[in-house]
């Protein structure tokens, strides 16, 4: 089957790359782009590991073929860290509050805990766990999961206070 | 994991949508969120040699009121009709239903159309837009046509839609302000598609029950509209009686599948327990509370 | 030396972070920032990539295999079958339970989605497509899928190749598809207990196949290098020492030439102990094309053939007195296998450690059965934090103590603290053979009640048992058995269970220490450290942790079972304490004192009565290099290989409230309280995430989970569509306590936690379903509880109306 060019930013850099229509955004992204930090876990769209932000929204990555990323605007867990390499609020977080065991759905869980806290700056424990509903964890729980996300809206909003 | 080969389409406007479906016929889907098509590729359940993305298709993003009705384009998504105001004013069992659709990722990605146009009886849409009184609109080689969701389903996966055929709109009469609704599902987690939904959409007038329309999700081969629930509340004042003869009409048109969701006998029983609980609070949403 | 102004104790402890701190975790750093090391991460030079073909059936002969299709498609490089494996010796292989295991198909599969051929291909894409291509074609044979039918007298003979042996690993067998029977306790005493009895119950109690499901599926990257002959194997491998044990037996590659590596590993919960066809057909790829050969399982894969857990067909009974006092139990089970027997035991173990079903309660006699049979089903059976059949053991008793105290009228709590081992009666000698080495039952049992006020909470149940609303109060008091093992009685195809530590320190004061035991997500680069700093004085942040790579790491028998604490965290003390020991030698000589005059002090040695006159570790580990005593060898690093002399026994006692829909069946935790007996407890944030992780694993067996298999041998479940997996919304707030007795054989008297939430957990929430229907009559409900089946109940009932 032919190639497609597809041109888009990954984590703020442009991106130019061959691809068979057929190939998984997730695939592209570990085995062309070696961004290895969105994992797979499932082949039926459930668990979220692959969870990255397409153009402002949280997307399984695995559900979504690369040619249907072309002009779009990508951020993995890679990309949170600022480029001095300070870590994310939220990362801070997870290892603060021991967010994360095995680490395996770690990398989707902050991706969607990033967007969901763009959604919602100041969500009730209701709220994050219905926000990560669509990220399945084996090893924690999900209760220090709740309070990383918690800790890191106040974080944030600290910050902005902090600038402003 | 991997899905089969396939060409990949970019149309820009329905017209080329439909010419592309009319050029390959069965080897042409479609697809919008492609959350319920993707995955079936990936289990090779569906094998189009073409996929014709519909997301750059102009004007099917759109939600707006226009004389009397409410327009939602085919392409928009679920999380769109979450976060809409007018929707959330105006119909707000939609935003109800579509909570309960799946888990965030993927209502940031399936549309609308993709809910209700391929006659997956697990979908929740199609049950909320009989109850609606919606229309589809439909878009072929020989024009545009409309569609009662009652009669759009014909088996699983089978519908009324023809070749080269596309649903572009759906178009929703507003109800009156002070209306009764609800969208009741059970289901065993987030994600999970129903063991049993109803949607319940009713007037009242004087305290009497003027309009009511009753239809249920993944109970039958398609979503499932009721007539007989909704004939047994009209005239009355929505009293326990008429609210059980409803909910029995329910159960009684249901004819579910028994899987590990649980047994048809089971799932037969609580869609009456779920019709009961929708109207019940549809009830008390049309009474002001 | 010795005149700055040293910081206070607590700062130098602080600093030290040793035991009994919530250290934060070491390997967070790389996982929050995507750069994990898994399996699927690797990639090697020319890999390729391999995957199966699988068998639609159940139980069929195969007729033919024809992957010419196949070979032509772009990409296919090859395509293996049983065929090309037995001139190796390698279509079948052993397994950890002495049976023999199928590597590919060979003449006849044996349940659904069986490996049938192995499709290797330049990337994923291509295999997927090659595997579409190959055809195989199959006359099916009537399945057996009821362990029941296994050994009726006209059943199908499931195994061909192992018929006409009197035994397949575990003793003389009954019949062509039993497996073993095995007999632990006194028969006679047993007996005579119930004939005497005034009191006795009888339930059936099944525990279905589950399957421990962590989020990274199984897979590995093989390598072969054929100009040095040596083997590197990648893989998801909780125990990789015996991956690189068992590659050599069946390859013939000397165990110097093998290499195997465990990188970072997505969760195990014992999934990822046993070998798998995947690994050797990896294996065998790599050597025979030359290339780094990749295998990753689906999760349909995964959940439908590598290691399920439980489907155990348990009859339990208890005899007792009418004011109950427990004098006799007798436990049969007819444990269904699946196709091989690939139970991931030490050898001795049939049934695993299941003998610890006497549970928390003093039970003078006791008597029990295990038969195993083969069905055709996937293999497996240990798994699942279950700590060898721990699980199982514990659910039964818990279940029986309740049907007990149903039959006796009796408040279940009130029954357990009567029949609790009492704290004077430490070390306990059960009735089937277990030194328990530490407990206080009735101190624990009374926090926790006083906790959830559990008066007030069966007050509560009783008035709203008047209003016909359905509360259930469910408790587990669970002792279970952790630390495999003694190597008297556990070893794993030989070889003892002893695990190892060995640490090297450094001149200039860090050090690194290796182990024989590989975290999945326990935090084990966090912990270790942890003791080593409080053995050794250097601080837990200038310890580096390994495991996992052969060639470096000493040998060990891995992480599963909660063993890593009780026996590799002994190691870690011990060869801590050797460190230490050798400094305060040198601290001696430098000092010019006796090695008694010197006392040890967080993070170094002072002189007795002399503080001023102290060494630290840091200037020890410097003097280590060049400033040894006379005939001392140089260097400061030691090796311990720990042997148990038993096994430890952590407890608990969990307190679950649920409140039930009688209409829709739907059931929903209000309030869940566990408190754990973990001994010493080394981090207490580690230990809370272990518990919350386990409660949920237990809320998900208890509440959805199960593997069906149809009358035709059709395996249901198996996706994430219908395999429940609790998201955050479906996942309550787990409270967590503890009470401390540490293990009396322990060098820090830890005990281990992982398992003991799955222990509990399916125990307590189990029991409180049931619990909120005994004022029916109702002694026993199947798991899992799933709104059908609890609304079956209530509909039996006739209270769903």
């Amino acid at each position: 089957m032919a190639k497609t060019q597809i041109k888009l930013k990954v984590n703020g850099k442009d991106v130019e790359a061959l691809v068979e229509p057929r190939m998984l955004l997730i695939h592209f992204l570990r085995e062309q782009m070696n961004l290895t930090g969105p994992h797979i876990g499932c082949e039926t769209t459930h668990c979220g590991a692959c969870t990255v932000d397409l153009d402002g929204k949280s997307v399984k990555s695995c559900t979504i073929f690369a040619v249907q990323a072309d002009g779009s605007e990508l951020l993995t867990v890679e990309g949170l860290a600022a480029a001095d390499g300070t870590l994310h609020p939220l990362q801070q977080a997870f290892m603060q509050e021991h967010g994360l065991q095995c680490g395996f759905c770690t990398p989707g869980m902050i991706t969607r805990a990033y967007r969901l806290l763009q959604e919602n700056p100041n969500p009730s424990e209701e709220e994050i766990r219905w926000g990560l509903s669509g990220n399945l964890c084996r090893c924690t729980g999900y209760q220090n999961i709740v309070k990383a996300v918690r800790s890191a809206a106040t974080a944030i909003s600290q910050g902005r206070e902090a600038a402003e | 994991m991997i899905t089969g080969h396939f060409e990949y389409h970019r149309p820009k406007t329905v017209d080329e949508v439909v010419s592309l479906l009319s050029r390959h016929g069965d080897d042409g889907r479609v697809v919008a969120g492609g959350h319920s098509l993707v995955p079936m590729m990936k289990m090779r359940l569906a094998d189009p040699a073409h996929l014709i993305d519909l997301r750059n298709v102009a004007g099917l993003d759109r939600i707006r009121e226009d004389a009397g009705n409410i327009r939602i384009g085919a392409t928009v998504t679920q999380h769109a009709i979450v976060e809409s105001e007018l929707l959330t004013r105006k119909l707000p069992i939609l935003k109800e239903a579509a909570l309960l659709i799946a888990d965030p990722q993927v209502r940031y990605v399936g549309t609308i159309g993709g809910n209700v146009a391929n006659g997956d009886p697990g979908n929740d849409m199609p049950a909320v837009m009989m109850a609606l009184g919606a229309r589809f609109v439909l878009r072929g080689p020989k024009g545009e046509r409309e569609v009662d969701p009652r009669a759009y389903y014909e088996a699983p996966y089978v519908t009324a839609i023809g070749d080269a055929e596309v649903l572009t709109e759906i178009r929703i009469p507003v109800p009156p302000a002070r209306h009764g609704w609800a969208y009741a599902k059970m289901k065993r987690k987030i994600g999970d598609y129903a063991t049993t939904a109803t949607a319940v959409i009713l007037t009242l007038e004087g305290g009497v029950c003027k309009s009511a329309a009753i239809a249920l999700t993944n109970v039958a081969p398609t979503p499932l509209y009721v007539e007989a629930a909704g004939k047994a509340l009209v005239g009355t004042k929505g009293d326990a009686a008429a609210i059980a003869t409803a909910a029995n009409a329910a159960m009684k048109a249901a004819d579910p599948v028994s899987d590990m969701r649980g047994p048809a006998e089971f799932r037969r029983h609580v869609t009456g327990v779920m019709t009961q609980r929708a109207i019940e609070t549809a009830l008390k949403r049309a009474r002001g509370g | 030396m010795g005149n700055q102004a040293i910081p206070s104790t607590e700062e130098r402890k602080e600093k030290l972070c040793g035991m009994g701190h919530s250290r934060r975790r070491v390997e967070d750093a790389r996982f929050i920032q995507g750069k994990g090391n898994y399996v699927d991460d690797v990639k090697l030079p020319g890999q390729v990539f391999g995957d199966f073909v699988r068998s639609p059936h159940a139980h069929a002969r195969i007729k033919s295999i024809n992957a010419e299709a196949a070979k032509k498609i772009p990409g296919v490089i090859a395509v293996l079958t049983a065929n090309d494996l037995r001139p190796l010796g390698l279509h079948w292989m052993p397994t950890l339970a002495g049976d023999t295991q199928a590597v590919l198909a060979d003449e006849k599969v044996h349940f659904q989605n069986q490996e049938v051929a192995f499709v290797i291909a330049e990337d994923r894409y291509a295999a997927a497509d090659g595997i579409q291509a190959v055809e195989v074609d199959y006359e099916p044979l009537d399945p057996i899928t009821d362990p029941k039918q296994a050994m009726a007298k006209d059943s199908p003979v499931l195994r061909e190749d192992a018929q006409g042996k009197d035994s397949v690993g575990q003793g003389p067998r009954k019949h062509p598809n039993h497996i073993f029977s095995w007999d632990v306790g006194d028969a006679q005493a047993t007996e005579d207990a119930f004939r005497a009895a005034k009191v006795k119950v009888k339930e059936e109690i099944f525990y279905q196949r589950v399957h421990p499901c962590p989020l990274e599926t199984c897979g590995c990257v093989a390598s072969m290098d054929k100009v040095r002959g040596e083997l590197t194997l990648y893989g998801t491998f909780q125990a990789p020492h015996v991956v690189r044990t068992v590659v050599s037996l069946i390859s013939g590659l000397p165990e110097n030439k093998i290499r195997v590596i465990a990188p970072d590993i997505g969760g195990g919960f014992g999934g990822k102990v046993g070998a798998y066809p995947g690994y050797v057909c990896a294996v065998v790829g790599s050597i025979v094309l030359g290339r780094p050969v990749k295998w990753i399982e689906s999760r349909l894969d995964n959940l439908s053939t590598t290691a399920f857990a439980r489907d155990y067909h348990m009859t339990g009974e208890l005899a007792a007195t009418p004011d109950g006092r427990i004098t006799g139990l007798k436990v049969h089970v007819l444990a269904d296998h699946g196709a091989f027997n690939a139970h991931a035991q030490p050898t001795k173990w049939p049934a695993g450690l299941f003998s610890i079903v006497t549970g928390s309660y003093d039970i003078p006699a006791a008597h029990c059965v295990v038969d195993g049979v083969y069905t055709n089903k996937a293999p497996g059976g240990v798994a699942y934090r279950c700590s060898f059949r721990v699980t199982e053991a514990s659910y039964l008793i818990e279940r029986m103590i309740d049907v007990l105290a149903a039959k006796l009228k009796m408040d279940p709590a009130e029954l357990r603290i009567k029949n609790f081992i009492r704290p004077e009666q430490f070390p306990y000698n059960s009735a089937l053979g277990w030194e328990y080495d530490s407990g206080d039952y009735h101190t624990a049992m009374k926090k926790a009640m006083q906790a959830v006020d559990y008066a007030g909470l069966r007050r509560e149940q009783a008035e709203k048992r008047k209003r016909g609303e359905l509360m259930g109060i469910g408790i587990a008091f669970f002792t279970e058995i952790v630390g495999a093992g003694p190597s008297r009685n556990c070893d794993i195809l030989g070889i003892g269970m002893f695990d190892s530590c060995e640490i090297r320190v450094h001149p200039t004061g860090s050090a690194i220490a290796r182990f024989g035991t590989k975290s999945q997500g326990q935090g084990h680069e966090t912990t270790y450290a942890q003791i080593l700093a409080s053995e050794t004085g250097i601080p837990a942040d200038s310890i580096s942790i390994e495991e996992g790579d052969t060639n470096t790491a000493p040998y060990g028998l891995g992480t599963y079972g909660s063993r890593s604490t009780p026996v590799a965290g002994a190691a870690a003390a011990r060869a801590g304490r050797k460190i230490r020991h050798k400094a305060q030698m040198i601290a001696a000589y430098m000092l010019e004192v006796h090695d008694d005059d010197l006392e040890f002090d967080v993070d170094g040695f002072r002189v007795k009565g002399l503080p001023e006159k102290r060494l630290s570790m840091k200037e020890l580990a410097w003097a280590a290099y060049h400033q040894v005593p006379p005939g001392m060898e140089p260097g400061l690093e030691a090796v311990d290989y720990y042997d148990p002399p038993n096994f430890t026994y952590p407890f608990g006692a969990y307190i679950c409230v649920v409140d039930i829909d009688r209409h829709t069946g739907e059931a929903k935790i209000r309030r869940f309280y566990a408190l754990d007996d973990c001994g010493t407890r080394i981090n207490p944030m580690i230990i809370e995430g272990q518990v919350h992780g386990g409660l949920t694993e237990a809320l998900a067996i208890a509440m959805g989970q199960e593997i069906v298999y149809d009358e035709n041998g059709n395996v249901q479940g198996v996706t994430f569509m219908d395999y429940f997996l609790p998201t955050a919304v479906e996942t309550p707030k787990w409270e967590t306590d503890f009470t401390v007795t540490p293990s009396p054989h322990h060098p820090i008297g830890a005990k281990g936690v992982g398992e003991s939430p799955n222990v509990g957990g399916v125990s307590a929430i189990s029991n409180a379903v049931i619990d909120a229907f005994t004022h029916h009559g109702v002694t026993h409900m199947p798991m899992p509880h799933t709104a059908w089946r609890v609304w079956q109940q209530c509909h039996a009932l006739g209270i769903d109306r």
